[in-house]
């Protein structure tokens, strides 16, 4: 009983506190082209801006006197040869749209690597729940009223939300309509601007709607915009494509763990059969090689906490490196890894024993100058530093594994000039294939790796801080 | 030419990591030459300390990223 609700509490404070933040990845217009289909797109129809696509459908003649009016318009100096949609169109704010004809390695990682209010899997998305609290109340909507392209930028405008690039925007202008609004292909686009506070010009997203530019807010963070994020006026909640990884996570993890408790009660004093013989050889060698020889005699209060860790990162880890499922980069997210190392901190400081503290303020067993230097860098080591590297440790080792992947999978885009030359992609693929092998099973054992290390060194840093006085 | 120093710092850092590594595969090699009965303790310790270097080293690559 005791073990459980530890567990569930731990999993609960998890969740919540991520609820709560969301992500500080850098918000890089990226550009996923994975189901994006350029060959064969026509020009000469392409409407900018206002002309409505569904009157030129309804009416050939009409699009016959557009075609003609528009042969001056926004095309000239338009490399048009394959698919190449030249640099980029001008909407009818005049804003400029991502270009399509070149592919940006960068920004597609990028966006990979952040959170979405989509979870794609394969060619389909599935539109998650999205839960936001701005100066006009809650709402609760599917992102499915959104209606999104490949590229996850919306179709619709909802109660002043948009989608860009698959999370969710919020428009800042209040005389931005409420209800459910068409929007046009390129209307929502973002420039690279000088925001106050920031060093680097970010990426602004604006909506163009009735010929009227409309900034939107950055993705809802907590930090303050200590990473880009800057405060904005909502709080998201949604269950975004990560909640929804570590719900699943959690599920397959506890319908394992679980059974195999049962089996351990069930067949008492039999040999271990089935799921027993997946997790006993982990689990006695996490608590043989962690938790016995670094948490000494108190081993068993923590083992739970620990093993509950490391499951959990591993978990995650592995449910990342699953390719089209999502894409979910959980671990790679450094408001997560930060909800973690922040709960090894807070566990550490709670069964801290006096020795301890004393050993950081004020360490025994040194002259009285040397305390006074000492002590400052305890007091920076612990409270800051070791919290921050467990944090940036697993952040990036997990986030630079999917960047590289996305980037060499990208290699068979950029050789291939984004589909102009097929036989150069072909010839990418080639390589790109093989390294993608490679870095997928370098990251298997980065994986565990990661999982092993992060619960090793909370297990040392509990364990220091339970130690037994022992005479210097 | 932020990009190319940003390449260039993270380069620095993989060589502090690399010759880290190589000091400990080395002393490991040697410690499982004198007693290969305790090859197990040791490779796990060898892991745990190289995966404490490349933190090191993965730090120094992010912040060249986004800084």
């Amino acid at each position: 009983m005791g073990k459980f609700s530890f567990l569930t509490a731990i999993f609960l404070l998890v969740f919540s506190l991520t609820y709560a933040q969301h992500n500080h990845d850098h918000d890089h217009s990226g550009h996923d082209h994975s189901g994006h289909d350029h060959s064969g797109h026509d020009h000469s129809g392409h409407d900018h801006g206002k002309k409505e696509r569904k009157v030129l459908k309804r009416n050939s003649k009409k699009l016959q006197e557009q075609r003609a009016a528009q042969s001056g318009h926004n095309h000239a100096g338009h490399d048009h040869t394959g698919h190449d949609h030249g640099h980029g169109h001008t909407n009818a704010c005049g804003l400029a749209g991502d270009d399509h004809s070149t592919f940006n390695p960068g920004k597609v990682a990028f966006h990979h690597i952040s959170d979405q209010n989509i979870f794609s899997i394969g060619p389909f998305s599935l539109p998650l729940p999205c839960i936001v609290k701005d100066p006009n109340g809650w709402h609760f909507f599917s992102s499915g009223k959104f209606k999104a392209d490949a590229h996850g930028n919306s179709h619709y405008a909802y109660k002043g939300y948009v989608l860009y690039e698959g999370s969710l925007r919020r428009v800042k202008d209040a005389s931005f309509p409420k209800e459910k609004v068409e929007l046009h292909h390129g209307d929502i686009t973002s420039q690279l601007e000088n925001v106050d506070g920031i060093p680097k010009p970010a990426d602004v997203v604006s909506v163009c709607y009735q010929n009227k530019a409309y900034k939107a807010e950055n993705k809802s963070t907590f930090d303050g915009g200590m990473f880009g994020g800057r405060m904005t006026g909502f709080y998201d909640f949604s269950i975004t494509k990560n909640v929804a990884s570590m719900f699943i996570v959690f599920a397959i993890l506890a319908f394992i763990l679980l059974r195999t408790a049962k089996s351990y009660k069930t067949r008492q004093g039999k040999a271990p059969s089935g799921v027993q013989s997946l997790i006993e050889p982990i689990f006695v060698f996490m608590q043989d090689e962690v938790c016995k020889p670094f948490l000494g005699h108190a081993w068993e209060k923590f083992t739970p906490f620990l093993m509950s860790l490391f499951f959990f990162i591993l978990g995650l880890n592995l449910f990342g490196q699953v390719p089209f499922f999502g894409g979910s980069n959980v671990t790679g997210n450094l408001s997560f890894t930060m909800v973690l190392a922040l709960i090894a901190t807070i566990v550490v400081f709670f069964n801290g024993n006096a020795d301890y503290w004393k050993h950081i303020f004020w360490m025994p067993g040194l002259p009285a100058w040397v305390k006074v230097i000492i002590t400052p860098v305890e007091i920076v080591g612990n409270f800051i530093l070791k919290p921050a590297t467990l944090m940036l440790r697993l952040f990036g080792n997990m986030a630079a594994g999917h960047i590289v992947i996305v980037i060499f999978i990208g290699l068979i885009f950029l050789f291939g000039k984004n589909g102009a030359n097929t036989m150069g992609a072909a010839g990418a693929s080639v390589a790109s294939v093989l390294l993608s092998l490679f870095m997928m099973a370098l990251e298997l054992l980065v994986a565990f790796i990661q999982a092993f290390v992060f619960t090793i060194l909370t297990a040392s840093y509990i364990g220091a801080a339970t130690e037994e006085h022992h005479a210097h | 030419m932020t990009g190319t120093l940003a390449a260039i710092g993270a380069g620095l850092a993989v060589i502090g990591a690399g010759i880290g590594i190589g000091n400990i595969g080395s002393s490991a090699m040697e410690a499982i030459a004198r007693q290969p009965e305790a090859v197990g303790d040791i490779r796990a310790n060898m892991i745990l300390t190289a995966a404490l270097i490349e933190g090191a080293a993965v730090i120094a690559i992010i912040l060249s990223f986004v800084l």
